[in-house]
């Protein structure tokens, strides 16, 4: 068995030494250099660009305003082509802007010949403004009056979307009913990847090739495309090792401008690297969200009726869109199945950072919010968090009418079981009550939810292609990308399982070139291992097949008389080794009768879609005087189905915690009120955990096998951030009595708090 | 790339000087972890440097006959950490040196830099208010000294005339000698951070450990400067050990503080940390000097 096993990755011993080529790492030296122009206002018209002192820079070559770029205008996001127009992503994008609509927006690029005096003429340049009122709040957004951004979107709505379910306002007559009602706040934060965006371009005869740091480098071809407004075919996209992306580059970010810029000098070699402080202002962010929960419950915990109304900042321009809310809001009746459920969700540009894809999509806003609702009911109820949990989520056999995902197994609850064994939950929880004194202890949990993938809202599709050399072993390329998570070492594991082969005879190339790679849409919505796992399976059963025909030839046994066992045709019936797969690889290309090169290659596309489970449990001690938590103990348990690479799995989940560490406690894009310009856009003042922040990190999982999968596995990338806020939150809960309603809980937070609720 | 005009590089201290005079435009560098991320930035574009680090003359830490600790201004934070006399006589000041960013900048950093920079939140100002450190400053008149609360001048500002450079940070045998200190310095995270609010106190007790001969208390980011709670110490020195001190401490020190709202935080908050921090750094400073505080 090599699915299951925690083989080293297959990259790991070229990353560690410094030896693996990122994109920076390919650029030829004599690249010129680009560098973008930033607004230095939140909202306005660009009257006048002044190049005039710029050009005199030596070293200046090119300088491109908002007033030269073409007009056509294109979408972002690294969704799937939609061929329903109705369901195609936004275009609102142009290559450089006349309409400011954030703080730093793009308004003029500069291409010199080095670093310096690109930064030089930038500085140079001259803007004129006339400015317009800004607005940074998603409620005040949407009212009538405020500025507005996109004039097709009155009030700033870019979508509002509503689930019903029952009759909710029935349901609430009910006089013996208690009514639990919330407000939960999530902040704009960014992914912080190691490696910033940076891509390069240049023309090759007829093509434009853009080398760039992405997850979703076939979108980003056909985004290039949209943009310079030529043929998809004309674009060559190549996407080398990826240090991070966690969303971001699940965006096209500045691949169009990039190409654009090389095709104005001529289809010279232009490099466009985002720096640090252009990562945070110029990228993407996770969307703020704020989540309003009602509910209607009886003493005894039962649901009978709730409303869900979320407000989604979307910042200057549409990227991913409403996608982010709307699957938060689809979790909620899904996670509490509940007879009358009212949820409404509002998409709303404010004059901000544009919020794109980031590690759970909009999970881990929502499942704050709405475990957050679960402590704040069980604290009006009287009732045990855990047992509410157990009484009201959703149980084994559970199918969702849309989706069709069912839960299989009593997951929840194994998770939990396993969960709070580790961390000594339920004598923890007993110690912890009533507690009084400056320093206190509490613990707490939050469950999981989580779609794998996005089958049925949007296509899912994948390719791969595997080729025998003479050795017996298999080159296997796929179209979705390694980007750090260890897909690569995952599919390799998965087509040596399923050819036979040991796993070192799989070699996979991980780099994707649009004019070369097979077709796949990329690393994103935890989808690879479940989506792209198919297309592996379906292939390496293929080119199983095609060995074992061709073997007949040589071997005289039918197909079905033989299998492939560690690299050798093997016959059923006796188990004997009748020829090594090498052998046959050499005889059948070499055969001066019937040459033959066995390779397969196949597109799956995946019409299922999966749940995936898990929970987070929590331990921290609050200094209430220095208003600071301290966390002591943490474990995440997954149910993600089958493990492919346990190893791998863990550090997925270590990863995802640390993540969440960040957003519950210290992680926060700050903004000037007066000017909207983002104030801690740099890694000193936007507070990223550090390894000093953390205690152990445990990780733990529940294997219950994926019916639907390949291999029996399902979402783990991004599930890991989800839970860990909302458990932490309830720490510090039962530690002070104090609910906290605003992410992140950090020491302003708990200074508010703790002042309104007079423990200071 | 660093957008640097010009690179002087100094291979003593008189030649530092006679550069620094020559080009009155330029900066010093000596670790580069504060010059070279404001290059990087640009807002020091084209800058002109006169580099120091060469000048192993600035580097280490001696005790001079007369019992005065002697810092050279090039010595490395986790040197200043890792240092013999520093961990016997001042650990305190170890302590706080080595809270400073990560390792790398640790071993890059100096203390020189760290308070030529002019800023509150250094992690070494506070300590070195809290022992009356003096700060030794050569230029071309000679050597001059000038106690390290004359030397802030003002945000981002220190006394360093045209030409001069700070050589030396000195700790005299009174001023350390029986004297026990915590420093506290309190961050949004555990590393790679500057101080919201840094509190350094040290006190000296009595024979039998039951009173306050002395006490210092020191804060960064409670003021524009680094800061001395004179105030408080006048009120409290003298007294017996007491919970009751420590409150009164807590207390009094929000007369000496005068923390601002900024995005970074509130005052309100760094007026809350500026009363904790202090009754516990005084806490800590009293255990390590022997003492108990009842209660």
């Amino acid at each position: 068995m090599i699915v299951g096993k925690s083989i080293p990755r297959i990259d790991a011993r070229d990353k560690a030494t410094g030896r693996t080529m990122y994109t920076d790492d390919l650029c030829d030296r004599r690249a010129l250099i680009a560098k973008i122009k930033h607004s230095t206002v939140a909202h306005a018209y660009v009257k006048s660009v002044d190049i005039s002192e710029a050009e005199k820079i030596p070293g200046v070559v090119k300088i491109v305003t908002c007033f030269d770029v073409p007009d056509f205008k294109f979408p972002t996001a690294g969704h799937p082509w939609s061929t329903d127009p109705h369901h195609q992503d936004v275009c609102d994008r142009v290559l450089l802007t006349k309409h400011v609509l954030y703080y730093g927006d793009d308004v003029a690029a500069v291409v010199a010949e080095d670093e310096i005096s690109a930064a030089d003429a930038v500085r140079a340049i001259k803007v004129e403004y006339e400015e317009l009122p800004f607005v940074l709040d998603v409620q005040e957004a949407m009212k009538d009056g405020a500025p507005q951004l996109h004039e097709a979107y009155p009030n700033n709505i870019l979508n509002h979307t509503s689930y019903r379910s029952g009759n909710y306002e029935e349901a609430i007559k009910d006089p013996g009913l208690i009514k639990v009602e919330g407000w939960y706040d999530t902040p704009t934060v960014q992914h912080c990847h190691i490696e910033n965006f940076v891509c390069f371009a240049s023309r090759e005869n007829e093509k434009l090739v853009v080398v760039t740091s992405t997850q979703i480098p076939h979108i980003v071809r056909r985004v290039v495309g949209q943009a310079l407004g030529i043929p998809w075919g004309r674009v060559r996209v190549i996407k080398p090792y990826v240090g991070g992306g966690f969303g971001n580059k699940q965006d096209v970010l500045y691949e169009p401008l990039c190409a654009f810029l090389s095709e104005s000098v001529g289809g010279r070699l232009v490099k466009l690297e985002c720096t640090r402080e252009e990562t945070f202002c110029n990228n993407r962010v996770r969307h703020a969200i704020r989540s309003h929960i009602t509910t209607y419950c009886r003493k005894d915990g039962t649901l009978v009726a709730r409303k869900l109304e979320c407000f989604s900042n979307q910042g200057a321009y549409a990227s991913h869109g409403h996608a982010i809310v709307a699957k938060g809001m689809g979790a909620f009746h899904q996670l509490y199945p509940c007879p009358n459920v009212e949820s409404d969700s509002w998409t709303v540009f404010t004059n901000r950072q544009v919020g794109g894809a980031m590690r759970s999509y909009g999970m881990a806003q929502a499942i704050f919010a709405v475990e957050s609702h679960s402590d704040d009911i069980c604290r009006a109820i009287g009732m045990d968090p855990m047992e509410f949990r157990r009484k009201n989520l959703m149980p084994k056999g559970y199918v969702d009418p849309f989706s069709k995902n069912e839960q299989y197994y009593d997951t929840f609850n194994q998770c939990f079981d396993k969960g709070a064994a580790y961390i000594g939950y339920n004598e923890k929880y007993k110690a912890y009550q009533n507690q009084s004194g400056p320093v206190r202890r509490g613990i707490g949990f939050a469950p999981l939810w989580y779609n794998t993938a996005v089958w049925p809202i949007a296509l899912e599709t994948a390719a791969c292609r595997m080729i025998l050399n003479q050795d017996g072993s298999v080159q296997m390329q796929v179209g979705d990308t390694e980007i750090g998570q260890g897909a690569d070492t995952a599919f390799s594991q998965m087509a040596a399982e399923t050819i036979g082969l040991p796993f070192d005879k799989i070699h996979i190339l991980s780099c994707q070139d649009t004019d070369v790679t097979p077709f796949g849409t990329g690393a994103y919505a935890s989808r690879q291992t479940y989506v792209t796992g198919m297309a592996v399976r379906d292939c390496a059963e293929r080119l199983k097949d095609k060995i074992l025909k061709t073997a007949y030839r040589y071997t005289r046994m039918q197909p079905y008389l033989m299998d492939i066992q560690d690299g050798n045709i093997v016959r059923v019936t006796d188990g004997r080794v009748l020829m090594s797969v090498g052998d046959l690889a050499m005889s059948a290309l070499y055969d001066l009768d019937n040459s033959i090169h066995i390779t397969a290659e196949t597109t799956t596309q995946t019409k299922s879609n999966a749940y995936s489970f898990g929970c987070c449990f929590a331990e921290v001690e609050v200094d209430i005087p220095l208003c600071r938590v301290r966390l002591l103990n943490i474990i995440n348990v997954h149910d993600c189905g089958r493990l492919i690479n346990p190893a791998l799995a863990a550090a997925q989940v270590e990863g995802g915690m640390s993540m969440g560490i960040g957003y519950a406690l210290s992680e926060k894009m700050i903004y000037d009120q007066k000017t909207g310009r983002l104030l801690n856009g740099n890694l000193l003042d936007y507070k990223l955990s550090t390894f000093m922040d953390h205690p152990h990190l445990e990780a733990q999982f529940v294997e219950n096998y994926e019916p639907t999968s390949a291999y029996g596995t399902k979402a783990l990338g991004e599930p890991p951030v989800v839970p860990v806020a909302p458990a932490i939150r309830a720490a510090i809960l039962q530690a002070t009595g104090v609910p906290m309603y605003e992410l992140p809980m950090d020491p302003h937070q708990l200074f508010r708090r703790f002042k309104e609720e007079h423990l200071i | 790339m660093y957008d640097i005009k010009a690179l002087y590089e100094a291979t003593s201290v008189d030649h530092a000087v006679q550069l620094l005079l020559e080009h009155p435009q330029a900066l010093i560098i000596a670790g580069g972890s504060d010059v070279l991320i404001k290059i990087r930035e640009g807002s020091l574009a084209k800058v002109e440097l006169v580099s120091i680090y060469k000048l192993d003359a600035l580097r280490g830490i001696t005790k001079e006959a007369d019992g005065t600790i002697r810092i050279g201004s090039l010595t490395s934070f986790s040197h200043i950490h890792a240092d013999p006399y520093i961990q016997k006589h001042i650990d305190v000041l170890g302590d706080a040196v080595n809270m400073v960013g990560g390792p790398q900048i640790r071993a890059i950093g100096t203390i020189g830099g760290n308070t030529c920079n002019g800023v509150t939140s250094a992690d070494s100002a506070s300590t070195l208010f809290a022992y009356d450190a003096e700060i030794e400053i050569t230029g071309p008149e000679g050597v001059r000294i000038c106690p390290i609360s004359k030397f802030y001048l003002g945000v981002g500002k220190v006394d360093l005339r045209p030409g001069e450079l700070q050589t030396a940070i000195l700790i005299r045998k009174e001023s350390y000698t029986g004297y026990k200190g915590h420093y506290i310095k309190y961050g949004m995270r555990n590393a790679m951070e500057i101080a919201t609010t840094g509190c350094s106190v040290n006190v000296k007790l009595s024979q039998d450990k039951k009173t306050l001969k002395d006490i210092r208390i020191a804060y960064g980011v409670a003021a524009p400067i680094p800061i001395r709670a004179l105030k408080t110490e006048e009120a409290i020195r003298g007294r017996k050990l007491s919970a009751e001190v420590r409150e009164e401490i807590g207390r009094l020190v929000l007369e000496d503080v005068t923390p601002r709202n900024s995005w970074r935080a509130s005052r309100d908050l760094r007026l809350q940390l500026c009363s904790t921090l202090a009754m516990r750094a005084f806490e800590e400073a009293v255990k390590k000097a022997g003492g108990e505080i009842d209660g």
